[in-house]
């Protein structure tokens, strides 16, 4: 089937496009401009959270910890440094890619709780390496004045619509990234390890190691947004790395839906909406946001996009599922892999992924060991 | 000529021996079964084979290279792939899904050429789809390659774990206890997929505990008794040997006959 | 050496407190299966509540922990019902994001009532002991003394009540207890229950040492977390033994190394066991 009839990238691409015309409506306004800037920014992050919760069905709280490290790597770098904002960024993205690897070698050998357990200690140390170490990091002043990325004299990144499409260009490129690993083998390697590690194994899975690069991948994305979100602020404080901005990005992963292409995108943009309705009272914000998280992972843990490809896959498989029964007489005379017919079927599934049942987890076959 | 060679292979739990001073050589083209009663080491037997644990004592080579201390990545990429007692299958996924998976120990391509869709991808990706389906139709379970693992029955659900094993295109596959489940009726037609594989260039060592079934297919019998071996020879050998009918065959062979 | 038996003896009372907050959380570990991360918030939550009845109600110290004990022995009930039993069936990361959303919520609410800025808790218990030439603030003592009652009552109330007991089969096997006709629910609320009780417990004898916050549950449930790992996830000894070392590697290396170090001993060890053992030292082999 041709991909553009496909309704689930059909709604992804509206989704991108919408949000790219929005400056259309918002230039003149800069707050509203720079609110949707920082969305995409955190909808990086969340792109990252998405490779290691999402597929891989890690739970990572370090993810506003490895922001936290984007960020102050540009602002120290391009402030206290004077170093230009390309350079800063290259090394700050870098920086967290190194960190996060070398994490991912202790978090690979680790699972379920004990992962979750180990990387909030991650993003605790990152969290108190920030706001601790004064000399470096300013502790609680923070960094002011971060740099605008140069344009070269061609662009003018102070523009808020400039750095919206700059943002906006960096998000497509994760937007894609997610959506080709999914249909790809990596992406079926770490879904595997999601519904269960030990049947991963027995297929010969290289279970660790796809972690660590998991891991180390949602790191980057981190880093990534972080490090953008740090240029489009220009001012950050230790409230950058925190465990509430890996909350956020739990929040927003939910609201959109785990493990699928869209989710991250439209739940950050959804979620930052919601946040500017709490404006007033974002310090008591969480009284009612953390009821809402609890409330989303019992009763929609699938988030908008689960739901809604859920029921796209649902109706697309019984339909496949009864043709492939009704041609399995010619299918068993000329053989699958000469048949024209094949070709189509392989492009559906493999566009398709092992997409449904996002967020739930399959049984584990350790029946096996108890004998 | 031997694929399979374990030599005083051993495994101790704690201070309880579940598999101890075993000898087997598995040759090529073969059947080779391993019986015994519950808790006799089989599965141990195949966990150690596999790599998923590591061995106390002895070693295992296959065809000729040591693997005792291998990874199941690493024993599975070498041509020795596995079915569970339990149907293990990802329950969330379709079939042919479930058998493409077999297919990641065969893909070469990473993240860069998934995002730059190159050649090597496109190529994988097609292979990976026509060996994916190539197993399901030996298994006979093409027709149902676009169901939900989950919603298909027991047996589809073992010829399909038995496919996703070929996908990895393994030389020796370790079937435990494949037919368990099945209606007696249907046991025979599994009987003759798991004949087959050897004339697919896929050797076979299995445990099972249909003792028809076993004496109709195997070429050798390993008979384990508390985790030592208690007889090894063909069905007819072991079917007179009277430690055999003492420790385990007498209930179950009067049963069945 | 008088510096070191001091040291030895804030050691020892910090690791009062850590055992009290660690085997509830290991004990909810065993029972639901559930690494709680919401219980550092649940202690933070005992302090504050202990707070606003000791100092603005005015009732006395002990009373103050006790009236705090029981009102978050119904939270963490409530949290059983609300937030965990909903979840028993969801893959294991579910649960873990609730507790979390569980943890800001307790975290904002504490801050909408009291306040983000730090609070000092003025004890009724003053004065000081000499023991072996060193100094050793009475509240110290008193800590370490409650600590030891706490977790010898803890021992009886396992060993020998209905409930108790129940809570130790279910522990031990899941599945066999159910077959026996123990009502898993109904235990998983009282452990969870218990688990806050005795959180607010450690909350409220420390209190008068640390500053309250809403923030001051974090670092807590880093160290309560590495130790229950030390200690094995669901083993009772090993979170009073892993407790009792935590708090007095923390004092010492405080000491005699840096207090920066001090802080990232937890972290050390956490790293250091999951680096060796990735599913924790002393892992009971039930677990598989």
């Amino acid at each position: 089937m041709n991909p553009m009839k496909n309704p689930r990238i059909i709604g992804t691409i509206a989704v991108i496009i919408l949000l790219g015309l929005t400056p259309l409506a918002f230039a003149q306004e800069n707050y509203a401009m720079r609110v949707i800037t920082v969305g995409m920014c955190a909808a990086i992050a969340v792109y990252g959270l998405n490779i290691i919760l999402g597929f891989t069905g890690q739970l990572n709280l370090a993810q506003g910890g490895f922001f936290g490290i984007g960020a102050y790597g540009v602002g120290l770098l391009t402030t206290d440094y004077d170093w230009s904002f390309w350079a800063a960024f290259v090394v700050s993205v870098i920086g967290t890619a190194v960190i996060g690897y070398l994490c991912g070698l202790i978090a690979l050998r680790t699972k379920d709780e004990y992962f979750a357990i180990f990387t909030m200690a991650i993003g605790f140390i990152i969290f108190l390496v920030i706001s601790r170490w004064e000399p470096v990091t300013h502790a609680h002043s923070g960094v002011n004045n971060v740099k605008f990325p140069e344009g070269g004299g061609l662009i003018d990144f102070e523009s808020p619509v400039a750095m919206f499409y700059l943002v906006f260009a960096i998000l497509l490129i994760c937007v894609y990234t997610t959506y080709a690993i999914r249909r790809s083998s990596v992406g079926r390697t770490l879904l595997t390890i999601r519904t269960s590690e030990d049947l991963a194994d027995a297929i010969g899975v290289r279970v660790g190691f796809s972690k660590q690069l998991a891991f180390a991948a949602s790191a980057v994305f981190g880093g990534v947004g972080g490090g953008l979100y740090a240029t489009v602020v220009g001012f950050i404080g230790p409230d950058a790395a925190s465990i509430d901005k890996t909350f956020e990005f739990l929040m927003f992963i939910l609201v959109g839906g785990m493990g699928t292409v869209a989710g991250p995108l439209l739940g950050s943009m959804i979620v930052t909406f919601l946040f500017e309705l709490f404006q007033d009272f974002q310090a008591y914000r969480f009284i009612v946001l953390g009821p809402i998280i609890v409330a989303l992972v019992i009763f929609a843990p699938r988030g908008i996009v689960g739901y809604l490809g859920g029921f796209v896959d649902r109706r697309n498989r019984r339909r496949r599922a009864e043709e492939a029964r009704g041609a399995d007489d010619d299918l068993d005379s000329t053989g699958a892999s000469t048949s024209g017919g094949t070709g189509d079927h392989r492009a559906r599934n493999v566009a398709d992924g092992i997409e449904s049942g996002a967020g739930r987890t399959g049984g584990t076959p350790s029946s096996e060991e108890t004998k | 000529m031997t694929m399979l060679e374990i030599r005083d292979l051993g495994k101790r739990f704690g201070g309880l021996d579940a598999v101890k001073d075993v000898n087997l050589d598995v040759e090529a083209g073969q059947i080779t079964a391993v019986i015994g009663p519950n808790g006799a080491g089989k599965s141990t037997l195949f966990n150690l084979v596999h790599g998923f644990y590591r061995p106390t004592a002895g070693t295992i080579s296959f065809k000729g290279e040591d693997i005792t201390h291998s990874s199941p990545h690493r024993t599975v990429a070498g041509g020795i792939a596995r079915t569970f007692q339990t149907t293990n299958l990802f329950d969330d996924s379709t079939l042919l899904e479930n058998v493409l998976a077999g297919r990641i120990v065969r893909s070469k391509s990473n993240v860069f050429d998934a995002v730059f869709h190159t050649p090597r991808h496109r190529r994988e990706s097609r292979i990976n789809e026509d060996k994916a389906m190539e197993a399901l139709e030996s298994c006979g379970v093409a027709e149902y390659r676009h169901d939900l693992a989950s919603n298909v029955p027991q047996e589809v659900q073992k010829r399909t774990a038995v496919a996703m094993a070929l996908a990895t295109e393994p030389e020796l596959l370790l079937l435990d206890e494949p037919a368990g489940g099945i209606p007696e009726e249907e046991t025979v037609d599994f009987g003759n997929l798991i004949r087959s594989l050897p004339q697919r260039g896929v050797s076979v060592l299995l445990v099972e505990h249909k003792m028809t079934m076993i004496m109709d297919l195997a070429d050798t019998i390993l008979v384990l008794d508390h985790g030592q071996k208690l007889a090894l020879g063909a069905p007819a050998e072991i079917q007179t040997n009277p430690d055999v009918i003492r420790a385990y065959l007498g209930s179950t062979a009067q049963e069945e006959n | 050496m008088t510096l070191f038996i001091q040291q030895l003896f804030n050691g020892l009372a910090l690791g009062g407190v850590y055992c009290l907050a660690a085997i509830g959380l290991t004990l909810v570990f065993g029972v639901l299966r559930i690494p709680n991360l919401a219980h550092g918030a649940l202690y933070m939550l005992g302090a504050y509540i202990t707070y606003f009845f000791l100092t603005t109600v005015g009732v006395p110290y002990i009373a103050a922990i006790g009236i705090a004990a029981i009102m978050l022995f119904i939270v963490g009930v409530g949290l059983e019902r609300l937030v965990f039993h909903p979840l028993r069936n969801s893959p294991h990361t579910h649960h873990m994001i609730a507790a979390v959303g569980a943890m800001f919520f307790f975290q904002a609410l504490a801050q909408a009532i009291w306040g983000a800025d730090f609070r000092r808790m003025d004890t009724p218990i003053t004065g000081e002991l000499r023991i072996l030439g060193a100094e050793i603030s009475a509240q110290r003592i008193v800590i370490i003394v409650t600590a030891v009652i706490v977790l010898a009552l803890l021992a009886l109330f396992i060993k020998r009540s209905i409930h108790g007991q129940t809570i130790e089969a279910i522990e031990q096997d899941r599945v066999g207890a159910s077959l026996v006709g123990i009502n898993p629910s109904m235990v998983s609320m009282l452990t969870l229950g218990l688990s806050a009780l005795l959180a607010t417990i450690a909350a409220g004898l420390v209190a008068p040492i640390n500053l309250l916050s809403p923030t001051m549950g974090d670092a807590l449930n880093l160290k309560v977390f590495a130790i229950i790992i030390l200690g094995g996830l669901g083993s009772l000894p090993g979170a009073i033994v892993g407790g009792f070392a935590l708090a007095i590697a923390e004092t010492m290396t405080a000491t005699y190394i840096s207090s920066a170090v001090g802080e990232a001993v937890a972290f050390i060890v956490l790293v250091a066991v999951l680096a060796i053992k990735p599913n924790g030292l002393f892992t009971k082999a039930v677990q598989r």
